[in-house]
């Protein structure tokens, strides 16, 4: 088979099982662009209390008053004139698959939602371009007092909750997106532990893009209660177009003292979406999070979980991995920030770059004063599967406090000649070879994932390398 | 009749430099041919090139296997055809086990065979993991471990040996498979080679040493010099070379290219 007819094979196998699209059936279309009239008009469709359009319009201003950032990737080629910032795609939520619009529910049939849903998922959301078309959570854990609901129910519902939570994790001002997604917010999930409650199969979430030239703007807020425990997941896809999509989440999690989380993203958005993501969590006492964040689609990507200690004793993770193939940039890492003594920390970075993709590992480790006998580790390692592609590393640690021990390592490596003739060798094709010491570079992470992600993640990996063209 | 490897006037070189010049070789299924020679003769260039390492240039002749001129195809079209090659050095590959590279390389195999073919059943796998562990004497906390990572120098060969166990090569190359073995270490290895020997299985084993000829007992002996086999015979050439040395054959060369 040639090469032109492999890739076109590839191509095809890409748009059957990701880049397809479907009709437009949404049920409101803002016009193109971004001001306070659309951001009040978004506000009146969700039928907010007053003080969240204020809120809004105030984020509004905050965002165009500060400037795009320069310090990484180039953003200057994204027009935000060019973006439908609120595409409404159906009139209500369902709690049931039935109830999803046939075209809708199709697309998430393809994507093997409801299927996931049923097997091993304590609960699924699912977002269609600006809102959640449906949520469900198993009865089970509702009698528990399990809150799972998309973002604007949670406004509506539990509004006293959400009120005291929204926005004291991830102020508009931190950053011009976190700015950006608190006036224009829409869909993502609003996730509420009660103290002691341990779900033990995760809760899922599933991004959809369907429109051309489209802004998501998710919304995310998790509270998980002294000594609960959460596995929330989300997954991302988009059709392939020509023309450039927007997606900026801001994901506030707060985790109560003894309570433990994981939030694990597995990104495969095509490679037109600007990726621009503020996530972060508080961790309280003997408390801890963990971000497991897999970034191997969109065009650019900018994303740095982070996590902070707060009290004594809370313990922070960030398993983050980073594949950039052809024309992909993918700027990620994390931050943890020790407030409190005894707290401690891991970051395993792993990138991977091929086809002239670029990945950068971008991270801030920063101990305060009073953070006494706090331990981390960063470990970066970058895998680089041509000449043609670039890995850098900016590792910037920031100690206040002398009786902190803290481990630092980075490694890049290239898949040689050696590797690649011996596992060839035995049989195994090119790509099947490639991807195989891929999987195997990142086995130390996707072993912490529940087995139906880590097969799901080795089976993107395998599509991202088919993807090369020699 | 079983499947051979011929070589046919093979001449290729490296970054240039001619290395093999003219190289005639012939080997059966159910054989064993000891192909030895002193250092820099050309011995691992030649099962490299057997093999299809990219950095080795065929300038001229032919490598038949199996009625067919592999020369075009890449190593693991050689290898699913039934061509094996035992490592000088096995290449780490850390974070893949033992047991699941083989069953990809096996599954690749069956889909040579068979397009369609679903893989071979994760039972039907683990159980004849298991029995060519056994045969070979093997723990079979092996099959879990990273493929040559961290591994010492015994246990990468005797990984070699499980992988051909697994695949069932017809034609097997051990490239100097006894190079840093204990004695201990190389009885092992070379017990697995006898042990997988039979009418199925031809074996060329490269070796600079006569040593692992006490184990391994060949039928057919060459000695390689400077790119070509300069000699050939049966198991007493290679007892010949023990006690004379390399020199008396580099006398008759030079006496004969006069």
């Amino acid at each position: 088979m040639g090469d032109a007819e492999q890739l076109q094979g590839i191509r095809e196998a890409y748009d059957e099982q990701y880049g397809f699209r479907d009709p437009d059936t949404y049920v409101f279309k803002a016009r193109k662009g971004l001001d306070a009239e659309i951001v009040g008009q978004i506000s009146e469709m969700k039928g907010e209390p007053e003080w969240m359009r204020t809120q809004r319009l105030k984020a509004l201003e905050i965002y165009q008053s500060k400037p795009v950032p320069t310090w990484g990737p180039d953003l200057s080629g994204f027009s935000e004139d060019d973006i439908y910032f609120f595409v409404k795609p159906a009139e209500k939520e369902a709690r049931s698959w039935d109830d999803v619009p046939e075209d809708i529910k199709r697309t998430f049939d393809r994507l093997g939602i409801p299927e996931a849903e049923q097997k091993f998922l304590a609960g699924a959301g699912a977002q269609y371009d600006s809102e959640m078309v449906y949520h469900q959570v198993r009865k089970e854990l509702e009698a528990q007092g399990v809150i799972f609901k998309s973002i604007e129910v949670g406004l509506r519902e539990h509004e006293d909750l959400f009120r005291q939570y929204f926005g004291t994790v991830i102020p508009a001002y931190d950053n011009k997106y976190a700015a950006l997604n608190t006036a224009v917010w829409s869909g993502g999930s609003f996730i509420y532990i009660p103290p002691g409650v341990r779900i033990e199969m995760p809760l899922q979430a599933y991004f959809r893009l369907n429109t051309a030239s489209i802004g998501q703007f998710e919304r995310t807020m998790i509270i998980v209660d002294e000594g609960a425990f959460l596995h929330y997941v989300e997954g991302c896809t988009a059709p392939t177009y020509s023309t450039d999509s927007l997606h900026s989440g801001v994901i506030e999690i707060v985790v109560k003292r003894g309570a433990r989380s994981r939030y694990t993203t597995i990104q495969n958005w095509s490679d037109n979406v600007y990726n621009l993501v503020t996530q972060r969590a508080l961790v309280h006492g003997d408390a801890s999070h963990e971000w497991v964040d897999a970034n191997l689609g969109s065009k650019i990507t900018m994303k740095y979980p982070s996590v902070y200690l707060l009290e004594p004793g809370a313990h922070g993770e960030i398993l983050s991995i980073a594949f950039a193939g052809r024309n992909q940039i993918q700027d990620a890492g994390g931050k943890v920030i020790h407030i409190a003594p005894n707290t401690t920390s891991q970051i395993i970075s792993k990138s991977i770059c091929k086809d002239g993709g670029r990945s950068s590992y971008r991270g801030l480790l920063k101990v305060y004063p009073d953070a006494a006998h706090a331990k981390s580790t960063v470990v970066c390692d970058a895998l680089l599967l041509d000449d043609h592609s670039e890995s850098d590393t900016y590792p910037y640690i920031e100690i206040e406090n002398p009786s902190v021990t803290v481990g630092h390592e980075a490694t890049v490596s290239k898949i040689g000649d050696d590797q690649l003739f011996y596992l060839m060798s035995r049989g195994l094709g090119e790509d099947e070879a490639n991807a195989m010491v891929v999987n195997g570079f990142l086995e130390p992470l996707t072993k912490e994932l529940p087995m139906e992600y880590s097969i799901e993640m080795n089976r993107l990996i395998q599509l991202q390398m088919a993807g090369s063209i020699g | 009749m079983g499947a051979a490897l011929e070589i046919r006037n093979l001449h290729v070189t490296v970054e240039d430099q001619p290395i093999l010049k003219g190289v005639n070789l012939i080997v059966r299924q159910g054989e064993i041919h000891a192909l030895m020679g002193p250092n820099g003769s050309g011995k691992s260039t030649l099962s490299n090139t057997i093999m299809g390492h990219p950095a080795y240039e065929v300038t001229a002749g032919q490598i038949i296997f199996d009625g067919v001129d592999i020369l075009e195809m890449e190593p693991d079209e050689r290898s699913r055809r039934g061509l094996f090659m035992a490592f000088q050095y096995p290449v780490a590959i850390p974070g893949v086990t033992v047991a699941n590279f083989l069953r990809n390389a096996l599954n690749a195999r069956r889909r040579m065979t068979n397009p369609e073919d679903k893989g071979i059943p994760i039972p039907a796998f683990r159980k004849l993991m298991i029995e060519k562990m056994d045969m070979l004497r093997m723990d079979h906390e092996f099959a879990g471990r990273y493929l040559n990572d961290g591994f010492s120098g015994g246990e990468k060969k005797r990984a070699e040996i499980l992988q051909m166990a697994v695949l069932e090569p017809q034609i097997a190359i051990m490239d100097e498979t006894d190079s840093g073995l204990d004695i201990d270490a190389l009885r092992v290895v070379s017990e697995g080679v006898t042990t997988l020997y039979g009418p199925n299985l031809g074996v060329l084993v490269i070796t600079h040493y006569q040593r692992i000829l006490n184990y391994i007992k060949p039928q057919f002996v060459h000695i390689m010099m400077d790119g070509q086999i300069v000699e050939s015979g049966g198991p007493e050439l290679a007892l010949h070379l023990e006690e004379q040395g390399y020199d008396w054959l580099r006398e008759k060369q030079n006496g004969s290219g006069k």
